[in-house]
């Protein structure tokens, strides 16, 4: 029952994770220490990955399993459109396009039912602790993609720079992936019906 | 990328008590000022569809929320 009434803040790209609410004013005021003056620290592979773990333990934790399954498999995620006012299928349809989100990589939209690829957006989510000068780990990254999509759709394709796809992806290695989506929906669906007969 | 990051937990509490709500509050305030967007993981009844709520002010986090993630505003790559 307490649990459920504890309510914790959790924030991305920042140092240390750390349990225990008698830590917290110290690790908040070292953040605010490492200002935007502050040198990045040295490269660390060892901290890079993980960090980048519990970046993966935080995304598993957010999104469905069938979305954490396609990360962990294929390293990218698709998420159906949503809530643009203009856009089809707005009323409670399902809209026609979905998205596939990338780590550090812009999201491209697209048509699943033709596989026909509409555009990208960038987007990029700076360290603002950091001077801008940093970027958050990859699954980080992805969960704050999938965070501002399905919270706010209008907003973050907003803010981003759009593009037909060629700009930053391959388009085929995107066609590529789109069919390695269905090949892994395919045999993914093969494994569900297993199952259950 | 700021070598070594990954989330941190900045503060948890029970919103009953006055004094951890106080702290929660301080520093939900203090994340928005300093450019944070705040969201907060859901599940939709039903459905089971997972999605986030984006919280603007401390009084929309949801009672039966348990973690508030903060993360850098959105800006055009």
């Amino acid at each position: 029952m307490l649990a459920l009434l504890t309510t914790a803040l959790v924030v991305t790209a920042l140092a240390v994770f750390v349990l225990g609410s008698r830590l917290v004013a110290r690790l908040a005021a070292r953040r605010r220490g490492a200002g935007a003056g502050a040198a990045p620290p040295a490269f660390d592979p060892g901290r890079e990955r993980r960090a980048e773990q519990r970046a993966r333990e935080l995304l598993r934790s957010c999104v469905n399993e069938v979305e954490w399954a396609m990360y962990r498999d294929l390293g990218f995620i698709r998420l159906d459109g949503r809530s643009l006012p203009d856009a089809p299928g707005s009323d409670g349809a399902q809209a026609p396009y979905a998205y596939l989100i990338y780590p550090h990589k812009p999201i491209v939209a697209y048509v699943p039912a033709t596989g026909r690829l509409l555009s990208e957006y960038c987007v990029n989510f700076p360290d603002v602790s950091g001077g801008g000068r940093t970027r958050l780990p990859a699954s980080d990254d992805v969960l704050a993609k999938w965070m501002a999509l399905t919270s706010d759709e209008a907003r973050v394709i907003g803010r981003a720079n759009m593009h037909l796809v060629g700009r930053q992806h391959d388009p085929g290695h995107v066609r590529r992936d789109i069919w390695r989506l269905s090949e892994w929906e395919r045999l993914r669906a093969g494994k569900v019906g297993a199952r259950a007969a | 990328m700021k070598p070594g990051h990954g989330e941190v937990l900045l503060a948890e509490g029970d919103r009953r008590v006055r004094a951890d709500e106080e702290l929660l509050i301080e520093e939900f305030r203090r994340q928005l000022d300093e450019g944070m967007w705040a969201a907060v993981p859901t599940e939709r009844p039903g459905s089971g569809r997972r999605e986030a709520q984006m919280v603007r002010d401390y009084g929309e986090i949801p009672p039966e929320a348990q973690r508030v993630i903060f993360f850098p505003r959105a800006s055009g790559g």
